[in-house]
């Protein structure tokens, strides 16, 4: 008996609160291209932003890829058989013109983002706010002295219609139409997300941020996030996502592009809460050409299946490849996250580090590929992933693939599965604490050399996050 | 004979393989199994590229046209294979076939036929011991990808080794069993099937030759080894096939409550090598060891499967694979731990470490684990690189030249494994192999 008690208070203490983005809004929409996938919806959504006609060939195209692309179930879980296409609303959106100003974005979307804390997030000098409620940008801002430095930080469509000399040449470049079938379906339905450009030299020291959320049931949210740093730039972006619980599952499948030119620098930070219902189905993936380097940080600790392993193509000479990853998978969701690194120039280096934890019957998966060709010499990579198993039937998997050639390349790969030893607890209890609080103290502890790799204000605000969650959750 | 035409015997023909099921023992059961097996041939798909269980292996090129039964070697021929097979000076049995014949029928002491120790030819063991192989034979699927192989093996069934060692009979030297091809084009189905009773323990070395290096051939091999509640079962087992050979082994083991079970795998010959070895835990207290070695050189393609199957807890696992790698070569291990929900302490492990000692060679490494109990020490580690630039520097700062201080510290690196390999005299052997070579690399 007391092992049940056991297991059901360690759940608890480890719970994430996931309320916080759990309430939602009245739909009322102005722009909605109905239920459904077909050419009519692609066209509709060409229509309303009055695209161009390449942008609207390359959405025709990607959704004949789509539908042609099998799924790639054959290695990835069956779970992916149970979404419909069919009853999935592909677009929806309140305008057309994100609002400059807090004041002008419409009352209930303000609460929504007010109650997630966006213009807090802004009061604490960030240097862009971008907010994506369904389809489409509602608040977009950015520092004055950055738009005076050259700094674009705007959404896909105007990127693509008022700056086609930037965006165009690497748009869809660094993940074709065609790399899997949810980049595809993204590439036939974008809508919403980040273009940003940042000029030769210009070190942007505040990280630029984006919200997405989906506040309607049966929505599939399609954002395309294009980040070109010019040569000696750097860049921190920051995203978050939440949605509400549904009845039905939701989609979520974005593309996110990365190109960090020569000795540019470009890191990217995500928090993922979606809600239990989502399917997350992310294709992101960066180029680093010489002497740049592109960090991906990554958090997953909502959704029902989150698919995503951001990569690096290693382009140029030194260039270096990161990407530290925290996923955490309760009942009912899985977490299969990873990361791939694809070295193409000499002396380039990456480092994956993933630590995962798993609670009650939740199963986390990490995936990674690491290649050096044969014409390559001196790069390095290690790879570390740590999985901690809480209750009786957690479940890890880990299905690393490493191919090198070479001369002169090491790889090394380590992966440990463990649980919270009874020792660590009962020393910590002897202390003082509860059970719950020791087992929130171990879990912390676990991730806490990734935590400390974030950047200051993120780290704080992730380790607080986390201890106010299961602190709240220990009866 | 003489007239027959070329393609008689081919082993993709439907009458090759009828005929070959009515020249052998009459047990209806027997021929049915073969003649299930072909239908499971006949039936399943080449692997694909994009086939999971054969991601990275070069499926372009499996071919098994153009391979044919092998026909009885002559007497001559025979002697000569017989008096190259001495590689134990004192084994407690020895069986060798030439092209699929059973060439040397083993002959075991009288004590241990007197303990009911029974060491035989498959065919004889059919003759002798009907239920015994109705109940063992061919239980174990393949679930490693090569399915299609096994089904081809258990169509053609017929040589190979019965090992049924009874409870409580510990017998130390290792039983020898040696596999030779001498025809062009021949294709072989070596079978092994080992029992280990209740605290039984053996040990079993096979060597797998070609008569002559260049030798067109197919192997398709398959080892079946159940060890009982507290069984010691050893196994050695020496890929040495001819270059121009494609191999395949499938090989299934089960340990039972308190079983130790020890595998090493040594791979030198074939141009493709495909092997898939999975252990089946399925009584607390078993304690396996899965090693593997090889040195792989030209355009050779060592392909290395493995599973580790945790169904019963407070048992361990321990794998390590470790490939060297000269000129064009390449390697892939796939390894995974499979714990399973109810299978509490288990201790299970899993390393690969590849030394790349050309620009050209190719490693591919896939350490995986399912881990679905949480009280479980689980870890596995990959590494692929080169030799130890410093180790390299003091072997040189004392005049030995470059090739033979990377043999030595490739040697050194292999040694981990031939250590742990049982009988003396037969590391001996393989480690003369294995320098012969680099030397001819």
């Amino acid at each position: 008996m007391s092992e049940i008690d056991d297991s059901q208070s360690q759940r608890e203490a480890i719970e994430v609160d996931r309320t916080k983005g759990d309430f939602k809004y009245e739909e009322n929409y102005a722009f909605d291209a109905g239920i459904g996938l077909s050419e009519k919806v692609v066209n509709y959504i060409a229509d309303v932003k009055g695209e161009e006609s390449w942008i609207r060939e390359f959405r025709l195209k990607a959704l004949k890829t789509f539908t042609d692309l099998p799924m790639p179930t054959h290695w990835a879980t069956e779970d992916l058989k149970n979404i419909n296409f069919d009853e999935i609303r592909y677009y929806l959106s309140k305008g057309q013109k994100p609002s400059r100003t807090w004041e002008e974005v419409p009352d209930d979307v303000k609460e929504t983002f007010e109650r997630l804390g966006i213009p807090e997030a802004e009061r604490k000098f960030l240097a862009g706010v971008e907010a994506q409620f369904d389809s489409e940008a509602v608040y977009s801002r950015m520092k004055d002295e950055m738009s005076k430095l050259g700094v674009i930080f705007c959404g896909p469509t105007e990127g693509l219609r008022d700056h086609p000399e930037i965006f165009r040449k690497w748009f869809g470049k660094v993940i074709p139409i065609g790399d899997n079938k949810f980049s595809a379906l993204n590439s036939a339905v974008f809508s919403g997300g980040s273009f940003i450009y940042v000029p030769k030299g210009v070190k942007v020291a505040q990280p630029l941020q984006a919200y997405f959320r989906i506040n309607a049931e049966n929505f599939g949210q399609f954002e395309r996030t294009l980040i070109i740093a010019d040569e000696g730039s750097e860049i921190t972006y920051m995203e978050g996502c939440t949605a509400p619980k549904f009845e039905t599952a939701t989609l979520h499948s974005a593309v996110v592009e990365l190109v960090a030119l020569k000795g540019a620098k470009i890191q990217y930070i995500t928090v993922q809460n979606w809600s239990a219902n989502v399917f997350n189905l992310v294709t992101k993936r960066g180029v680093a050409e010489e002497d740049a380097e592109v960090r991906w940080i990554d958090c997953n600790i909502g959704s029902r299946l989150t698919m995503k392993y951001p990569g690096v193509v290693l382009r140029g000479k030194r260039a270096r490849g990161e990407v530290l990853s925290i996923a955490l998978a309760n009942d009912g969701q899985h977490q299969d996250t990873g990361a791939k690194m694809i070295h193409a120039a000499d002396e380039t280096t990456s480092n994956i580090i993933a630590k995962s934890i798993s609670v009650g019957a939740g199963r986390s998966t990490y995936r990674g590929l690491v290649h050096m060709p044969k014409t390559l010499r001196n790069c390095k990579n290690n790879t570390e992933c740590d999985a901690l198993l809480i209750n009786e039937h957690s479940r890890t998997d880990t299905y690393p693939a490493i191919s090198v050639r070479g001369q002169k390349n090491s790889v090394q790969h380590e992966a440990s599965v463990s649980k919270v030893s009874a020792e660590q607890i009962f020393y910590m209890m002897q202390r003082g604490l509860s059970e719950g609080e020791a087992m929130s103290l171990a879990v912390n502890g676990f991730v806490n050399d990734l935590v400390k790799e974030f950047p200051m204000e993120y780290s704080v605000e992730l380790k607080r996050l986390i201890e106010l969650q299961m602190e709240g959750s220990v009866g | 004979m003489a007239t027959l035409s070329p393609s008689v015997g081919n082993i993709l023909d439907q009458a090759t393989q009828k005929n070959h099921s009515q020249t052998q023992v009459g047990h209806d059961w027997f021929v049915q199994l073969k003649q299930k097996g072909w239908e499971n041939f006949s039936a399943l798909p080449m692997p694909k590229r994009n086939d999971e269980k054969w991601r990275y292996s070069d499926t372009r090129t499996l071919n098994l046209e153009n391979y044919h039964i092998g026909k009885t070697p002559s007497e001559d021929q025979v002697n000569q294979l017989i008096a190259q097979s001495h590689f134990i000076s004192r084994p407690a049995g020895l069986i060798i076939h030439i092209d699929g014949h059973c060439v040397l029928r083993p002959a075991i002491s009288a004590e241990l036929a007197a303990q009911g120790v029974k060491f035989e030819s498959l065919q004889d063991a059919l003759k002798h011991h009907p239920a015994l192989l109705k109940e063992f034979l061919l239980k174990h699927e393949a679930g490693l990808g090569g399915s299609k192989f096994l089904a081809l093996h258990q169509a053609y069934l017929q040589s190979g080794y019965v090992l049924h060692v009874p409870k409580g009979v510990e017998i130390k030297q290792p039983f020898v069993s040696v596999n030779w091809t001498l025809a062009d084009g021949v294709a072989v189905f070596p079978h092994a099937l080992v029992i280990a009773d209740e605290r039984a323990k053996l040990s079993i070395h096979e060597y797998n030759l070609s008569a002559t290096p260049q030798l067109k051939a197919l192997a398709i091999s398959a080892a079946d080894l159940y060890a009982g509640a507290g069984a010691n079962i050893s196994r050695f087992s020496v890929q040495g096939w001819s270059n121009e050979t494609q191999s395949f082994e499938i090989a299934n083991t089960s340990g039972a409550k308190d079983s130790l079970i020890s595998s090493v795998n040594a791979a030198l010959g074939s141009r493709r090598a495909r092997l898939e070895n999975t252990v089946r835990i399925d009584g607390p207290g078993a304690d396996v060891r899965l090693y593997g070695i090889s040195v792989a050189t030209g355009e050779q393609e060592f392909d290395q499967r493995t599973l580790q199957i945790h169904n019963a807890g407070k048992a361990k696992s321990d794998l390590l694979f470790k490939n060297v790698l000269l000129d064009k070569s390449r390697t892939v291990f796939s390894g995974l731990i499979k714990v399973a929900p109810d299978a509490q302490q288990t201790d299970a492990y899993q390393t690969n470490r590849n030394l790349l000692l050309s620009g050209e060679a190719e490693a591919d490494s896939m350490p995986g684990l399912e881990i679905e109990a949480n009280d479980v020490k689980c870890s596995h580690g990959a590494t692929t690189g080169q030799v130890n630039p410093e180790e390299l520097f003091y072997l040189l700062a004392r005049g030995i030249p470059l090739p033979v201080a990377q043999e030595l510290l490739a040697e050194g690196f292999l040694e981990e494994v031939l250590s742990k390999v049982d009988d003396e005299e037969s590391a001996a052997v393989v480690r003369e192999m294995f320098r012969q070579k680099f030397h001819q690399s």
